[in-house]
């Protein structure tokens, strides 16, 4: 059975206006990890509060396990959410924080330790039980802020860009650590994000999301390797997918099967390639340059190359360079939808 | 002369003017009702005797005295906790969008923006014991007899009570305005996850949303303290004290002791009695103050 269920569910915010969200099907798996991923602005935090019961639905309805909920005030749904700020209350303790879900649900104060202890515990944060919420760092409050969700052992967890406010080398620990939690606790997780690297490292299955309008459902390799149209192609991987036009469709291919014509196997499509820009990241390299050739009107293209590849290019030498034929990926010019591979003539 | 003089010099000449109008505005009453509290100034006589704490003796035997002063602690406390309660609601109330949300804004804000004096007098008609309104509906609904109509400013329990009513009424628009800053300044997320986490409205209210507010509830109990204990204009429209000194406060003791009945240095002692009560809550305002900076 689909635990969070939203069927047609849109949201207009003022009448006349583009949807916030437009008429989007989702239905999670039991112990999911479903991210939803987005551009700012793509509706996804939208989303997830019509999921809580935080914003009412200009139209559709949510399920959760099995029931419309849609009706239902947010403490009616059984669902716990973590929210960007992480929203712990200022002025009660670690312990009270935690354990307020418990008091708000009337369970009785001898049982109320217990859960907040192992809550806490499950999250280490043990010794800060007597802290005050502005005397924790961001890692910490967010652990606060997980433990306050988990205690009362909710059907579903909501998280709300949980990672956005911890520095870079932070989020890739705590990033490790929620994926680990998942696995231990095993409740069922919507996770939202505009990171397309946290989607893509801790997603089951993603949501692709854009002005208000699922544009793609799948698992991270599916959603990358298979996009559905070229806003998904384009707003994963980094740098982006290129796109040339080619008979009237635009031909994708991500810059790192764009490579020097000697590492390609055939049967390959060759372009030559003008450096305009050297970009060295460490363990890759990405070149930005353009297609040369009247045919493809200096078409701009990224090329990534890994540190490994002992080859010199600098800024405005020429290459050959090639793409691999199965790696082209073929859109509609006009809907930008996804089309079969086909031949087409690249000379 | 040096830079350092001269900055000394410039320093003091900005400085000045404040200190002379404190001293002039404060200070020197201040000074002059100590000074009268223990001599035997009346208005009309220019002798000055020293008579020793002789006035605060007679005023704390006076009962009028006593009276006033355990008037004016159930008129402040009466009236703050009617005004906090109030202006809760209000300014809950008023925080979310709503068509006509400006326009109600402006209308709660009017008695605190009108004069007092005209708004008390206003009330002072619509207690009259002849032409009262309130009668006149309370009658039109059978809720009491046309030949015995309560007497608003009449009986000493709803004379207390009418003038707690009208000063809080007029109080009220000054709490909302600085409750409504206390609720706005709360995040948004906070009462959510409180939603989400489950608990209803009250739960909220009183384990969430009061809670974060104490400190700026703090401000304006203190504040309301300070205008209430040392108004009398309210007292002195509605009742001038009456029925038989039972509505009667500190402060509107003081004036009709010491300017209407012409004895400055009794009614400079009653007057004196506000100073320790009000040191008090000027205390703990300044903790306050400083709690919020370290904080």
């Amino acid at each position: 059975m689909a635990l969070v269920e939203t069927r047609h569910l849109s949201k207009t915010f003022k009448k006349g206006q583009f949807s916030a969200v437009n008429d989007v099907n989702l239905a999670t798996a039991e112990g999911e990890f479903l991210v939803i991923l987005g551009p700012s602005g793509s509706g996804k935090t939208t989303l997830l509060r019509m999921i809580a019961g935080l914003e009412e639905p200009s139209a559709g309805d949510v399920l959760i396990g099995g029931r419309v909920v849609t009706e239902l005030a947010p403490r009616q749904r059984r669902v716990a959410m973590v929210f960007q700020s992480y929203a712990l209350y200022p002025h009660l303790s670690v312990y009270q924080n935690i354990a307020f879900p418990l008091r708000a649900q009337g369970v009785a104060r001898r049982e109320q330790r217990p859960k907040v202890e192992w809550a806490a515990g499950l999250l280490g944060i043990g010794q800060l039980l007597e802290r005050k919420p502005r005397e924790l760092s961001g890692g910490e409050r967010q652990r606060v802020a997980l433990a306050r969700a988990i205690v009362r052992e909710p059907s579903v967890f909501l998280l709300d860009e949980p990672l956005s406010n911890l520095d870079a080398k932070l989020r890739t620990a705590a990033r490790e650590e929620l994926s680990s939690f998942h696995r231990r606790v095993g409740t069922t997780t919507i996770y939202v994000t505009h990171d397309q690297v946290e989607a893509m490292a801790m997603g089951d299955r993603v949501v692709v999301l854009d002005q208000g309008m699922v544009r793609q459902i799948g698992s991270p390799r599916e959603v990358y390797d298979e996009p559905a149209d070229t806003f998904v192609a384009t707003f994963l991987g980094s740098p982006p997918m290129n796109l040339i036009e080619n008979d009237g469709f635009l031909v994708g291919i991500r810059p790192e099967h764009l490579l020097p014509a000697g590492f390609v196997p055939a049967p390959a499509v060759r372009f030559r390639f003008r450096v305009t820009r050297v970009e060295y990241l460490g363990a890759d390299r990405v070149l930005h340059g353009v297609l040369e050739g009247s045919r493809w009107k200096e078409t701009k293209v990224a090329a990534r190359l890994s540190s490994t590849m002992r080859d010199d290019h600098p800024v405005d030498s020429v290459h050959e360079f090639a793409v691999s034929e199965p790696h082209l990926l073929f859109f509609e010019r006009g809907t930008g939808r996804r089309a079969t591979p086909r031949v087409l003539s690249w000379q | 002369m040096s830079a350092q003089a001269r900055r000394t010099r410039l320093g003091v000449a900005m400085f000045a003017p404040a200190v002379v109008y404190i001293a002039a505005v404060i200070g020197v009453p201040l000074a002059m009702a100590f000074l009268y509290s223990v001599g035997d100034v009346k208005v009309g006589s220019v002798s000055y005797h020293f008579v020793g704490l002789e006035n605060f003796r007679s005023v704390l035997q006076s009962p009028t005295f006593r009276r006033a002063l355990l008037n004016s602690f159930v008129f402040t406390v009466g009236s703050q906790l009617l005004v906090i309660a109030c202006a809760n609601a209000l300014a809950l109330a008023l925080k979310d969008r709503f068509h006509g949300r400006g326009a109600v804004r402006f209308l709660i804000l009017l008695p605190w923006v009108a004069p007092i004096s005209l708004g008390a007098i206003a009330w002072k008609w619509i207690l009259d014991s002849l032409y009262s309104v309130i009668n006149w509906v309370l009658v039109a609904v059978h809720l009491a007899s046309p030949f015995d109509t309560p007497m608003w400013l009449g009986e000493p329990a709803l004379a207390m009570l009418s003038v707690i009513l009208v000063h809080s009424w007029r109080l009220l628009p000054f709490s909302t305005v600085i409750l409504l800053a206390g609720l706005s300044a709360i995040p948004k997320d906070i009462p959510e996850a409180a939603a989400v986490d489950g608990a209803g409205f009250w739960r909220t209210h009183f384990s969430i949303t009061l809670p974060m507010m104490a400190p700026i509830t703090t401000v304006a109990v203190l504040f309301g303290v300070v205008f209430t204990f040392t108004d009398m204009t309210v007292v002195y429209i509605l009742t001038r004290g009456g029925p038989y000194d039972t509505t009667q406060v500190v402060p509107s003791l003081a004036f009709f002791t010491g300017v209407l009945g012409s004895d400055l240095s009794e009614g400079a002692a009653i007057s004196l009695f506000l100073v320790p009560i009000l040191v008090a809550v000027a205390w703990v305002m300044l903790r306050m103050a400083q709690r919020a900076e370290i904080a």
